[in-house]
């Protein structure tokens, strides 16, 4: 229940439309993305403007309220987990697009604009917004600055936090900061590079210049299938060895190919160890090179069967596959867990062999699907949460794999984010040094620490258990959302 | 922790206790750039060498004091590039210093800046801990991103002792082109070009010429050079090195230098100097015989969506960089205090308040 005193200040900061504390208007709030960690918040306000989030943080500040700022709701590690003593700041009534410039390449738009909306808005010059996380139709910008969302064309176009001029967002205290700009760099530290990826610990977004990309003409899609895994780890590192930025470069092991061919039957050969598909784009005359080399490098590299895609269709057809991998492992097991870690390429071999071993361990089935291209791979851990102890032992599992990526020299997050799912993961990864650092930057925004307490950062304290993204029976919160 | 490391970071430790103020220094080769440099000169070159280099990777890792020239030849060799085409200003220039620095070259637009490549660093903060943050693989999210922070933060927040920069593959085909043109036909061109897909990767206008450079693959330059018409440039490479180098004669001469970044779309304007515009309209170097009145500058640059910066020449007590709104100087000045309590790094070197 809200403090009377606090209801009337956040009511007459967004009125009653902006303002929800009823439990059932609460509830679709209580978690995000990842469902098995849940919370009903106190209240959540929908400021509609600027002004009104500032008079909402001027509210919290004074109350010393915790603030979880919140977009889509679509994030995978519980960043807007609601605080149990706090107020949800939805940021969802922010939708419009301010502002287009198809000769400077960029788009000013507010938070709660969706991903997709923003490629669509700005189509007709032949424009697009490049970061495409899987969520795209539904996530919104200003979730994936605070995230830094990644997506299959990262390794090429980048993450978010290279597609992005300039954020406007406001301080705990009600102040305005602006960070970056309309130009190519801007005075002063490199804020806007600390923004990206904040988790909602620094400020408050609310407006949002991007960066546009021109369309390619032309994208093609080679698939190429592997008897042994470690080859097509050597066709992926020959690819960059070639000097190929492919658009996108996805790898799959048998356990992922076969429960996506049972799904969407996709064509993919079956007795493969190891799946990759290669994407070029460009101009025809750039992919039509572009695909020759990489053909030859895969051929080189012992691939069992190459196919390329003849036309659109094809290519989608080959796509469907990888982007249905997520439901269609749940689908041959009642849980699963996806763990989100990223490992110098090279130590795929070895990483994918220490999975092999944990799954063994652990009398755990585990299906690999893996953004090759930059080293991001997502092991979809099999169990069942209605046999005692099996939970526990997935998620110790997880915790086992995030731990080899970690010394394997790689991290425990690529694109999901720590929020709360890897905070105490975080303790591996980083010294007590680092992350007193990182106390200490998330103090220069926010001295109260009333921004998302409790996220991505752990406390010193903190340090001691694992987690990891839970689905229980599909029940995902956006079953909708393809999820890879 | 290395020996050399060790006693670095005994001296940070004492430099704090005694405020010592230390001016941190790869070979330098850009002591021109920012506030001028006071304290006692704190060289880092002694700690060098690369650290590790698979080009599959796309990784390149180095300790600050290694020459960039030298990372830049054995990148050369494996086929690859520093995309963002760092700028030396002189043969001292080293990894430690580009990435306190943070300047990109002549490619910026089309490939990104520095710290669009930076993966991850190691540093000294002022009490002198050995901090570890990013690392050397292309995605990661865990943490705050303190290591693109650092990037062009002028040695003011740390010592940096490790970087890992993202390469890039060099470019299969490379071509110049030229063509007659003013400054507004120009900057009306390389709008209607910037939303095209076309394989540029560095503009230049100077005088009455633009001057464009196309890279990629050998048939994507090929059709973007039947299609753009124009005349070639031989020995195209050099071109762009001496305006990366800033060795061309438009930069020659005593004066004031001031770099203004801005939206790419600024509309051409007189500002008393001569101009040279990069970047596809949004950077412009103007050179000044006299000098010129800052605020104008500042004023018409900021309105344009971006900054001017006093690069070269004249009177830095008047402020080398824009100044920052005072919500964000107090950010800058918690960031400052925090890795470095003591104020003793670089003191003044970003702005005088940190």
């Amino acid at each position: 229940m809200l403090e009377p005193k606090l209801f009337q200040d956040l009511m007459a900061a967004v009125g009653a439309q902006g303002l929800l504390t009823e439990p059932e208007d609460l509830r679709p709030y209580e978690c995000d993305g990842l469902s098995a960690y849940r919370q009903v918040p106190q209240a959540v306000v929908l400021p509609e403007d600027e002004a009104q989030v500032i008079a909402v943080l001027k509210v919290c500040r004074q109350a010393k309220v915790p603030v979880v700022p919140r977009g889509a709701g679509t994030g995978l590690s519980g960043g807007a987990l609601p605080h149990a003593h706090g107020v949800v700041l939805s940021l969802t009534r922010l939708t419009r697009i301010l502002n287009i410039d198809p000769q400077a390449c960029t788009a000013v738009v507010q938070p709660g604009v969706r991903n997709l909306a923003i490629s669509e808005a700005v189509a007709p010059y032949g424009l697009y917004y490049a970061p495409d996380p899987s969520s795209q139709i539904a996530c919104t910008i200003g979730g994936n600055v605070a995230e830094n969302s990644g997506g299959v064309h990262c390794l090429k176009y980048g993450l978010t936090v290279h597609n992005i001029r300039r954020v406007r967002g406001v301080l705990i205290n009600g102040e305005i900061i602006e960070v970056g700009n309309e130009a190519l760099d801007a005075p002063g530290y490199d804020l806007l590079a600390a923004l990206n990826g904040s988790e909602g610990l620094l400020a408050v977004i609310t407006e949002i210049t991007v960066k546009l990309t021109p369309k390619p003409q032309l994208a093609q899609c080679v698939l190429a299938a592997f008897d042994d895994v470690v080859k097509a780890g050597t066709a992926v590192s020959n690819i960059i060895a070639a000097g190929i930025i492919p658009a996108g470069l996805e790898m799959m092991d048998q356990a992922a190919t076969r429960a996506v061919e049972d799904f969407v039957h996709a064509g993919y050969p079956l007795d493969a160890a190891s799946i990759l598909l290669c994407e070029s784009d460009g101009t025809p005359e750039e992919v039509a090179e572009e695909i020759e080399r990489v053909t030859k490098v895969l051929e080189a590299a012992g691939a069992s069967e190459i196919r390329v895609s003849r036309d659109e269709a094809e290519r989608l057809k080959f796509w469907a596959g990888r982007k249905a991998a997520f439901p269609a492992v749940g689908r041959i097991t009642p849980d699963y867990y996806c763990m989100d870690g990223t490992i110098p390429r090279h130590t795929l071999p070895e990483v994918l062999a220490g999975i092999e071993a944990l799954s063994k361990e652990y009398g755990l089935r585990c299906a690999n699907v893996f953004h090759a291209g930059d080293g991001n791979l997502h092991p979809l851990i099999m169990f069942d949460a209605n046999i005692p102890g099996e939970l526990e032992r997935a998620e110790s599992f997880g915790g086992r794999i995030l731990e080899l990526c970690v010394r394997m020299g790689g991290t425990i997050t690529g694109e999901h984010g720590v929020g709360i799912e890897k905070i105490n993961q975080m303790c591996v990864q980083f010294s007590r040094e680092e992350l007193e650092a990182f106390h200490a930057l998330r103090d220069a925004f926010d001295p109260y620490e009333l921004l998302n307490p409790g996220k991505a950062i752990p406390t010193l304290r903190r340090c001691a258990e694992f987690g990891a993204m839970h689905v229980h029976h599909h029940e995902t919160r956006f079953p909708e959302l393809p999820r890879f | 922790m290395n020996d050399l490391l060790k006693s670095w970071s005994e001296r940070l430790r004492a430099a704090r206790e005694t405020r010592q103020e230390l001016e941190l220094r790869g070979g330098g080769s850009k002591s021109f750039y920012g506030q001028a440099p006071r304290g006692e000169v704190f060289d880092t070159r002694a700690y060098r060498g690369l650290i590790d280099y698979a080009p599959t990777e796309l990784v390149i890792t180095a300790r600050c004091g290694t020459p960039l020239a030298e990372i830049e030849q054995t990148m050369r060799e494996a086929g690859q590039m520093l995309a963002f085409e760092p700028p030396h200003y002189g043969p001292g220039a080293t990894l430690g210093g580009l990435l306190a620095a943070g300047l990109s070259g002549p490619r910026r637009p089309y490939a990104g800046a520095l710290r669009d490549y930076v993966l991850g660093v190691r540093m000294l903060d002022g009490k002198g801990t050995l901090l570890r943050f990013g690392g050397q693989v292309m995605k990661n999210v865990a943490g705050f991103d303190v290591s693109r922070v650092l990037a062009g933060s002028m040695g003011t927040l740390g010592l940096i002792t490790e970087v890992s920069l993202k390469a890039a593959p060099l470019p299969v085909a490379e071509l110049s082109l030229r063509f007659e043109s003013d400054a507004h036909a120009a900057l009306d061109q390389l709008a209607r070009w910037a939303a095209q897909p076309l394989p540029i990767s560095a503009t230049c206008h100077q005088g009455e010429v633009l001057t464009l450079r196309l890279s990629g693959a050998q048939a994507a330059v090929r059709a973007a050079r039947a299609k753009l018409g124009g005349e070639e440039v031989p020995a195209g490479a050099n071109f762009w090195s001496s305006l990366r180098e800033q060795t061309q004669a438009f930069f020659a001469g005593e004066g004031e230098l001031w770099r203004l970044s801005v939206k790419p779309t600024a509309p051409y304007t007189d500002l008393g100097a001569a101009q040279l515009i990069e970047w596809g309209g949004a950077l412009r170097w103007l050179r000044f015989v006299e000098s010129p009145d800052p605020v104008l500058l500042r004023d018409w640059a900021k309105a344009q969506g971006g900054h001017a910066t006093l690069f070269r020449g004249g009177h830095k007590n008047r402020g080398v960089f824009q100044p920052l709104a005072p919500a964000l100087l107090q950010v800058h000045q918690r960031l400052k205090r925090a890795f470095d309590p003591a104020g003793v790094l670089n003191p003044g070197r970003l702005y005088s308040e940190l």
